[in-house]
């Protein structure tokens, strides 16, 4: 019932109470199964062993402690990779791959935005499609590519492919056509060329737009277990560095949820700071095809 | 250079005055937007390299027998023979992925929108710590290892405890080795995924409608919020709608990974296999890459054939 208080003022249309008690009664449910096994992984990494494996199971912890946190720093001293490497591996990819995509998505986006040329159409309307199949389709033969190019086992591999993400073009794009065509005018009369107008007039102007394609593509990397292509073991990343802890066992159980939570957590905090800007750039670029 | 490409223009018009010229042009137009073909270079050569090559390379490797180590062979559409009339798992498969996809598919596109819809009506802060519940597990890097535990086959699983304390049951459920339970549960898993990108391309789209519309609409008779929906709010928000369906539906038919972390690779019995995880089984552990193309080529086929469909029906939307 308190919920129905939050609701906005009324618009001209109204819905009859038992509707819309109705609705936000789901709203409610599914809100808590989708919150509840992120609140139970939060939970998880501040228990101590004897909670994480009590009979029967608990949602919440009652005692917590840091434990699992300096197991996991121990763990990181002794192990043969130490953990701090597989953190830099994820660190690496993730910041080189999410900036050099917002770099190059908005140099190709500002001309497929703003100027009518030979095959701009058609080099939009192959990304548009592209966006249809799945990265599967593609990995056999990105795979004989790869290693015709010599990276297999490197981190280019994981990241060079990732920097033309189609769906980061495609929404930069429709937020560019956003941008004044006098702005551009003006600054070409004062002498800018091209590129002087792409890095000094456009990109600034696109800044919630960054934000966008950082929080498409910023949690794909972070995620990523280096896939069919890395197989050195000080190459790998923190996400398959959890698949082997949580393959441990018992002993490891603590463990595991702290490396858990710090993989969950970084993707939502950066949610949480740019939200706004996300869902300004998504409602203002009109997604048109 | 003006004036060499005002001659250039000019001259072959008189002496040739189709083909020549045409060249002229296009060559002229080239040079006129050197440019922009600079800025979009790295991009374009990334992306045709990375995907669009291997799409169409995979399309044309799907008429060859090739293992890696021998030169392809041409076997014509004896792969897509093999595929449809010998290959049992296929079968189990491509049942499989439309059963995931018929499922999780509308569902999550239709609770993608419901919830966008009801959440709008919230406060702003409310608002925004709702969006933040509903997006936080597609981008919570891939912890979906969660739902092992919640699932795990002894008594410590999460579902086993409570079903065990309250009486339900007296002996723990193999949930994940269990074939009458592994597809609705990685159905389940799916869905609680995949309130994504389009979930907040909706949240955007109910943002921007035009308040005036709706006054327009009470006008007209609209007199319910079932028809406001309808007649307004969908209509407005096509574009949205357009674009969160493509991304549904590609998901929804790429299912594995959910799929390969729950239930194991392959499932008991072939229980979760889908479309994909019976390509990876074909291209990267059997190394049979022209089948494996095959399999790729049907997967495209479905996914655009979907995507067409859906876009022609949503097309319709408020008429």
């Amino acid at each position: 019932m308190k919920m129905l208080a939050v609701l906005r003022t009324p618009k001209k249309l109204n819905r009859s109470f038992t509707v819309s008690f109705l609705l936000f009664a789901l709203l409610a449910l599914f809100g808590a199964f989708m919150a509840l096994p992120l609140i139970y992984a939060v939970n998880n990494a501040f228990k101590p062993l004897d909670e994480l494996f009590i009979f029967p199971p608990r949602l919440f912890v009652n005692n917590p402690t840091m434990d699992n946190f300096f197991d996991l720093v121990a763990l990181m001293g002794n192990s043969w990779v130490p953990l701090t490497r597989y953190i830099a591996n994820t660190v690496i990819i993730t910041i080189v791959g999410t900036a050099g995509h917002i770099l190059l998505a908005s140099a190709a986006a500002y001309p497929l935005a703003k100027y009518r040329f030979l095959g701009a159409k058609t080099l939009f309307s192959i990304v548009v499609l592209s966006l249809m199949f799945s990265g599967h389709v593609t990995a056999i033969p990105n795979y004989m590519v790869m290693s015709w190019l010599g990276w297999i086992n490197t981190h280019a591999s994981i990241i060079v492919p990732s920097l033309a993400f189609p769906l980061g073009l495609f929404l930069m794009k429709q937020f560019m056509e956003q941008i004044p065509d006098a702005l551009l005018e003006a600054a070409k009369i004062d002498g800018a060329n091209e590129y002087r107008i792409y890095w000094s007039i456009v990109m600034p102007n696109v800044k919630p737009a960054w934000l966008t394609l950082m929080i498409l593509q910023f949690p794909m990397l972070w995620g990523t277990d280096g896939g069919s292509f890395i197989y050195s073991e000080n190459l790998k990343t923190l996400h398959y560095a959890l698949g082997q802890i949580t393959q441990g066992g018992i002993a490891r159980a603590g463990v595991g949820a702290a490396v858990a939570l710090i993989l969950m957590v970084v993707p939502i905090t950066l949610f949480i700071i740019s939200q706004s800007s996300v869902i300004q750039t998504m409602a203002t670029s009109g997604m048109k095809e | 250079m003006q004036a060499d490409t005002a001659t250039g223009k000019a001259v072959p018009k008189l002496v040739q005055p189709t083909k020549a010229s045409k060249w002229a042009h296009t060559l002229n137009e080239l040079k006129r937007n050197k440019h922009y073909y600079i800025l979009m270079s790295p991009y374009m050569l990334i992306f045709f390299l990375f995907t669009v090559i291997p799409v169409v390379f995979s399309l044309g490797l799907s008429f060859f027998y090739f293992n890696m180590l021998e030169f392809p062979r041409f076997v014509g559409w004896q792969n897509y023979s093999r595929l449809f009339l010998n290959d049992d798992v296929f079968m189990i498969a491509l049942k499989n992925t439309f059963m995931f996809a018929v499922i999780t598919g509308p569902v999550s596109y239709i609770a993608c929108f419901l919830f966008a819809w009801i959440i709008n009506e919230l406060s702003p802060k409310i608002r925004a710590i709702m969006t933040l519940i509903f997006y936080a597990p597609s981008i919570s890097g891939n912890v979906f290892f969660i739902w092992l535990i919640v699932f795990s086959g002894d008594s410590y699983g999460y579902l086993n405890g409570f079903l065990i304390k309250y009486g339900f049951m007296l002996e723990p459920i193999l949930w994940l080795t269990n074939e009458k339970y592994i597809l609705p549960i990685v159905i389940l898993v799916q869905l609680w995924l995949s309130l994504g990108t389009s979930f907040l391309a909706f949240i955007a789209g109910l943002q921007t409608i035009d308040q005036t519309l709706i006054e327009a609409g009470a006008v007209d008779g609209i007199n319910n919020r079932w028809q406001e929906l309808w007649f307004i709010t969908l209509p407005s928000m096509r574009p949205q709608l357009l674009f969160g369906a493509v991304l549904q539906i590609t998901g929804a038919f790429a299912v594995a990974d959910i799929s390969i972390a729950l239930a194991g690779f392959p499932s008991v019995n072939y229980a979760a296999h889908t479309v994909v995880t019976h390509l990876m089984d074909y291209g990267s552990i059997r190394f049979e890459m022209g089948y494996a193309s095959a399999i790729a080529t049907v997967l495209f086929a479905i996914m655009l054939g979907t995507n067409m469909l859906t876009q022609k029906m949503l097309r319709k939307v408020g008429e």
